[in-house]
This record gives structure tokens, C-alpha cells and sequence, in this order.
């Protein structure tokens, strides 16, 4: 390939792909100056060159990701707790994520905390036929901090490996139901001290730049530990996860790319970045 | 965020008070605060592009000599293209069928079977119509248990069959249903689809043609990002809708999408939702949510 000169046309052409992924202007600033940085040095790249500059620039702002559960024996069980804004694949997450720990050989059980959406319960406890695990629930309206409790003592219990809690959706404004995740947490930390190993922000890949928010107050709520980014089989890029786990250094662990069980898949730096480009 | 686009706009153009006018030179700083805004608003960054053009011709020639904050000059601007770009008078709905039939679409997770349930509750209520749900929802696990629990609590009869795994089928034999039984309206919930499962699509191109409705209504999370366009476009080649539904907007998220959806489509915004509850529900107003999206 010819050496092209990267100028302000090829420069607008990447900030256009970048902001339709919904990266957001701030974080789309922060990589087309790194890549003027680095052009500056060498003025005439290779098409090739500058994709490859870019793709590292974008997957220098992912923060580093360990797939494993902790296999340290005092934590278990390793609990999960579930949570983000309403409708963004939390509940189909857990049934996906308890068939891959299923497949892992470990032994997992879903807790159905929430107690407020129509059928929530219902729904999550055909996920529990489906993956062929247990689930602990209690009535619709029922205190959710209580069937959290419930699960992960039958965890222990039972010497379960994995707890995946699901929670009802709420947005991040409504200060109460934020609240009330606290106090979930809280509650489980009776059972085990170390509950939960890991709080989950499920982020529906089609959302735009109000998932920066979304990850702020979760964050300041529960201490957010890795996100799920879901609904990928889409025509949307999820470009919004990169400014987020750039900024609160959250790892993106598994993304969700369809509604069946098997229809999730862990997070890989590589593949996401070569996904804006393709097309 | 832009928290104060006033402010913004005001550090932008004051330099353009000692010319006096706004000319294409020294207003491009200005219109590319706008323009940032909006993207940051979630606008389309295309539309936002075209939309910034417009206000650009409306901008060009008027006097900011006497304006004391020209910020507000150009944000007047602003606010009332946006408005005008989503549309005027509330539209309602076509209620002239006999049963009049209302069809819901959109991706999942978008709030089309909460919608069904506030919309049922609405036309109870405000319309003094007498609604029947239809759960033609027949993937999502407990789909059809979570909109039996929306008929009771808003205390509207859901017509559902769990044997049947033809959406089209269950539809056709719910409106016979209702027509038997007084029931005037027919709101049909169905799966959440994406515009590119192109088997899905044509399921709900099928209900479209065989249940022909009064309105078909694209539901769409205010959320959305740029993708909304696409979606937006792909669905409306397919059901052609009446209008849309934006849900969640008890969010704080600005909802730059209503723009992106509207200059797209060019279908009316007619509904929000505003809550889980089924009392949250309002009509769309342009100019609320143009305040809205430029965070005023
Ligand atoms: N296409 C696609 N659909 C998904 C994916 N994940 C979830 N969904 C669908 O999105 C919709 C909402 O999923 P849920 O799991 O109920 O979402 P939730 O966050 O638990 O919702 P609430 O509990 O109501 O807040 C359902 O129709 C799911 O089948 C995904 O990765 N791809
Ligand atoms: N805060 C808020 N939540 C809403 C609103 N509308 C719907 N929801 C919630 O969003 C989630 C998804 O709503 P559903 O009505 O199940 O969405 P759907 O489009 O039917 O989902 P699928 O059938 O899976 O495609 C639920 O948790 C609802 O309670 C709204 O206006 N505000
Ligand atoms: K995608
Ligand atoms: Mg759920
Ligand atoms: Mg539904």
C-alpha cells in the first residue's frame, strides 16, 4: 500500500467513526490527539500503520481484564450481584452466565431479588429450568436484601461454588432504589464478609452517553468491579464502555450478542476495537 | 456534559460582539459548541450536523450589537429550530376502528409491554374505552405472565393463549375476541426484535398486514445513542408506524434520539414514559424536550 498523507479529512473520517460508535466527543478528542501526537513524528503513515496506532490508542483505554474467578476456597461462595438500569439484559446475563459457569463443572444458584418487576420472578425462574440450576425466591414485593440473604446462606449451605443475584432495574437518579442496592450488598455481608465478589453493571450496548452516569452512580452505590455489555448482535458498537472503563477503570468482562443461553461470550479487547471498523 | 450551553455559547460568541453581527466566520466556533452539545446529547452526529447548517442560516446576519448576552441570542435559536424539528400539535391516536387496534414494536427491552399496560390503562381512563392486552409476546421467558400481572393491576382483560406459538394467530383470534365482547381498542404487545433479525421482522411485518392497525406505535428507550437512526429507519421500512413512544425519561439521560428519530422517520413523538408505574405516562411536547436536550 501506497504511504497516504494523514491529514484533517482522514482525521474527520476516524472522529465520525468514532462519535456514530457512541464514544462521545470527550473521549474522541482524547484519541484523534493522541494519534496527531504520534503522526507529528512520522507525517506520511500507511493506512495499515494508522489503523494499527488507533486500535492501540482506543485498547490502551480499556482497562486490563482477568477472566477467572477467584479460586481462592476461603471466598466461597463467589457471589455475583446484578445490576444496572431497567431493561438492559440483566436477568437473561444471569441465566447466561450461570450456563457458562454450569459448563465450567461449578455448581451455581440464582437468587431472584427482584421483587418488584411484573413476572421478574417468574422470569428468572425459567432461566433456572433452562440452565438446570436452583433458585431461591420468595413473593412478589417481598424485601429484595432478604431473598439476597436467603441465597447466598443456601449457598453456604450447600457449599455452591457461584451466587448470581439478579436485581430489579432501576436508573441511577432515583436516590431510594440506589439505596436499597447498599443495603442488599449489606445484608449479604452477614452471611459471608467478603459478599459480594463481584458487583456487575449490565450496560445495554445500544445506550449513548447516558451510560457514563449510569456507571458513576452505580459505582458510588455498590463499587461497581466489572460491566457487561449487552444487546451486540445489534447494529450498535457499544463505543460508550470505552470512555467508561477509561475513566473508572472498570473492566468490560463479558459481552451479550443475543437472547439465548449460550449467547455471551467474554470480553476481548481486540475483537471489540476491530468490530468499529468493520462494516 | 454541557451543563450550561448559555454560558458556553456566550464565551463562543463573545469575541462576535465587536463585529456586531454574526457572519459564517466568526459564528463557526460557536455552531461547533452546538454541535457538540447535541452529540453529547446523544443527536445523531450527522443530524446534528445538518441541524447546526439550519441554525447557521437562521443565525447569519442578526445583530448582537445590542444583545447583552449573545449566548441567549443563539440558544433562542437553537431551542426553537429543535422544537420545531419535533414537531407541532400533540397528535393523539386514530381510535376509529371498530375495534380500533394498536400495534407495538421496537428492540428489546425498549418498555413495549409496560407501554401496552400504561397506554390500556390510559385509554380506560382518560378515553373511557374499554381495552383488551394481547400477549403476543411468545419468546421472552414469563413474557406473557408479565403482561397478565399488568392487566391486573391496571384491571384490563389480557388475552393470551400459551399453546400458540404464531404471534399472527393469537392476534387474529384476539381481535374475533373482542369484537365478541365489546372490547373497542385491541392493544398488541409483541417480542422485542432488532431491525436486523430478519425473521423476527417479518413476523411483525405479518401481524402488520393481517391484523391491518388503526396505530402502529415504535417504542424506543430514550437512552438510545447514535444507533437510534438505524433502528429507527430499519423498523419504519418495514411497519411504516404511526409514531413513537419514548420510554424512560425519569432518567436524566437528555434524549437527543427524539431528534435523530424524528428527522429519520419523520413520524410524530406522541407518547413518554415517565416510570415503571402504569399511571407514567404523558404526551410528548416538543419544546419540553427540547429544553431538555440542551439541558435548560
Ligand atoms: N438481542 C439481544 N437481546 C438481549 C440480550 N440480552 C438481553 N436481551 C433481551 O433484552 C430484553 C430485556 O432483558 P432482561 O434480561 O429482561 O433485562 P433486565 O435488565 O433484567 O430487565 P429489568 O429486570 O426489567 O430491568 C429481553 O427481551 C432479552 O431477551 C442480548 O445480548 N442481545
Ligand atoms: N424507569 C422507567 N422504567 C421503565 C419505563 N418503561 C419501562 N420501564 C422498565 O423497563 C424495563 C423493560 O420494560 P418492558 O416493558 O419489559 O420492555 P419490553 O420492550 O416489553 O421488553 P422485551 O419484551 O424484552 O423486548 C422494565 O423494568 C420496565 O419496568 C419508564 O418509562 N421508566
Ligand atoms: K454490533
Ligand atoms: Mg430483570
Ligand atoms: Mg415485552
Amino acid at each position: 500500500a501506497g504511504k497516504s498523507k494523514v491529514d484533517a479529512a482522514v482525521l474527520d473520517d476516524l472522529e465520525e467513526v468514532l462519535i456514530s460508535s457512541d464514544v462521545g466527543v470527550a473521549t474522541t478528542i482524547k484519541i484523534i490527539d493522541r494519534i496527531e501526537d504520534r503522526v507529528a513524528k512520522d507525517k506520511y503513515l500507511g493506512t495499515e500503520e494508522l489503523n494499527k496506532i488507533l486500535r492501540e490508542e482506543i485498547a490502551s483505554l480499556l482497562a486490563e481484564n482477568e477472566h477467572k474467578l477467584d479460586d481462592d476456597d476461603e471466598k466461597k461462595p463467589y457471589v455475583i450481584m446484578v445490576v444496572g438500569v431497567n431493561g438492559v439484559g440483566k436477568t437473561t446475563t444471569i441465566g447466561k452466565l450461570a450456563t457458562l459457569f454450569k459448563n465450567q463443572g461449578l455448581s451455581v444458584v440464582l437468587g431472584a431479588a427482584d421483587t418488584f418487576r411484573a413476572a421478574a420472578v417468574e422470569q428468572l425462574d425459567i432461566w433456572s429450568k433452562r440452565v438446570e440450576v436452583p433458585i431461591v425466591k420468595q413473593k412478589m414485593g417481598s424485601d429484595p436484601a432478604s431473598v439476597a440473604y436467603d441465597t447466598v446462606q443456601s449457598a453456604v449451605k450447600k457449599n455452591v461454588d457461584v451466587v448470581l443475584i439478579d436485581t430489579a432495574g432501576r436508573l441511577h437518579n432515583k436516590v431510594n432504589l440506589m439505596n436499597e442496592l447498599t443495603k442488599i450488598k449489606r445484608v449479604m455481608q452477614k452471611v459471608v464478609k467478603h459478599a459480594p465478589n463481584e458487583v456487575l453493571l449490565v450496560l445495554d450496548g445500544s445506550t449513548g452517553q447516558n451510560a457514563f452516569e449510569q456507571a458513576k452512580q452505580f459505582t458510588a452505590a455498590t463499587e461497581v468491579t466489572s460491566l457487561a455489555v449487552t444487546k451486540l448482535d445489534g447494529t450498535a458498537k457499544g463505543g460508550v464502555v470505552i470512555g467508561i472503563s477509561d475513566q473508572f477503570k472498570v473492566p468490560v468482562k463479558y459481552i451479550g450478542i443475543g437472547e439465548k443461553a449460550t449467547d455471551l461470550q467474554l470480553f476481548d479487547k481486540q475483537v471489540f476495537v476491530d468490530s468499529f471498523f468493520s462494516q | 456534559m454541557f451543563d450550561n450551553l448559555s454560558d458556553k455559547l456566550d464565551n463562543a460568541l463573545h469575541l462576535l460582539k465587536g463585529h456586531g453581527q454574526i457572519t459564517e466566520v466568526n459564528v463557526a466556533e460557536t455552531l461547533k459548541e452546538v454541535r457538540r452539545a447535541l452529540v453529547d446529547a446523544d443527536v445523531n452526529y450527522k443530524i446534528a450536523k445538518t441541524f447546526t447548517d439550519t441554525v447557521k442560516e437562521k443565525a447569519l446576519g442578526q445583530n448582537v450589537l445590542k444583545t447583552l448576552k449573545p449566548g441567549d441570542l443563539m440558544v433562542k435559536i437553537v431551542k426553537d429550530e429543535l422544537t420545531e424539528l419535533m414537531g407541532g400539535d400533540a397528535e393523539g391516536l386514530d381510535l376509529s376502528g371498530h375495534p380500533s387496534i394498536i400495534l407495538m414494536s421496537g428492540l428489546q427491552g425498549s418498555g413495549k409491554t409496560t407501554f401496552s399496560g400504561k397506554l390500556a390503562n390510559f385509554l380506560k381512563k382518560k378515553k373511557a374505552k374499554n381495552p383488551l392486552l394481547v400477549a403476543g409476546d411468545v419468546y421472552r421467558p414469563a413474557a406473557i405472565d408479565q403482561l397478565h400481572v399488568v392487566g391486573e393491576q391496571i384491571d384490563v382483560e389480557v388475552f393470551s393463549d400459551k399453546e400458540e406459538k404464531n404471534p399472527v394467530k393469537i392476534s387474529e383470534r384476539a381481535i374475533a375476541h373482542a369484537k365478541s365482547n365489546g372490547f373497542d381498542v385491541v392493544i398488541i404487545d409483541t417480542a422485542g426484535r432488532l431491525a436486523i433479525d430478519e425473521v423476527l421482522m417479518k413476523e411483525i411485518s405479518s401481524i402488520h398486514h393481517t391484523v391491518k392497525p388503526n396505530e402502529t406505535l415504535f417504542v424506543v428507550d430514550a437512552m438510545t445513542g447514535q444507533d437510534a437512526v438505524n433502528t429507527a429507519k430499519a423498523f419504519n421500512d418495514v411497519l411504516d408506524y404511526d409514531g413513537v413512544v419514548l420510554t424512560k425519561l425519569d432518567g436524566d439521560t437528555r434524549g437527543g434520539a427524539a431528534i435523530s428519530i424524528k428527522s429519520v422517520v419523520d413520524k410524530p413523538l406522541k407518547f413518554i414514559g415517565t416510570g415503571e408505574k402504569m399511571e407514567a405516562l404523558d404526551v410528548f411536547h416538543p419544546s419540553r424536550m427540547a429544553d431538555r436536550i440542551l439541558g435548560m
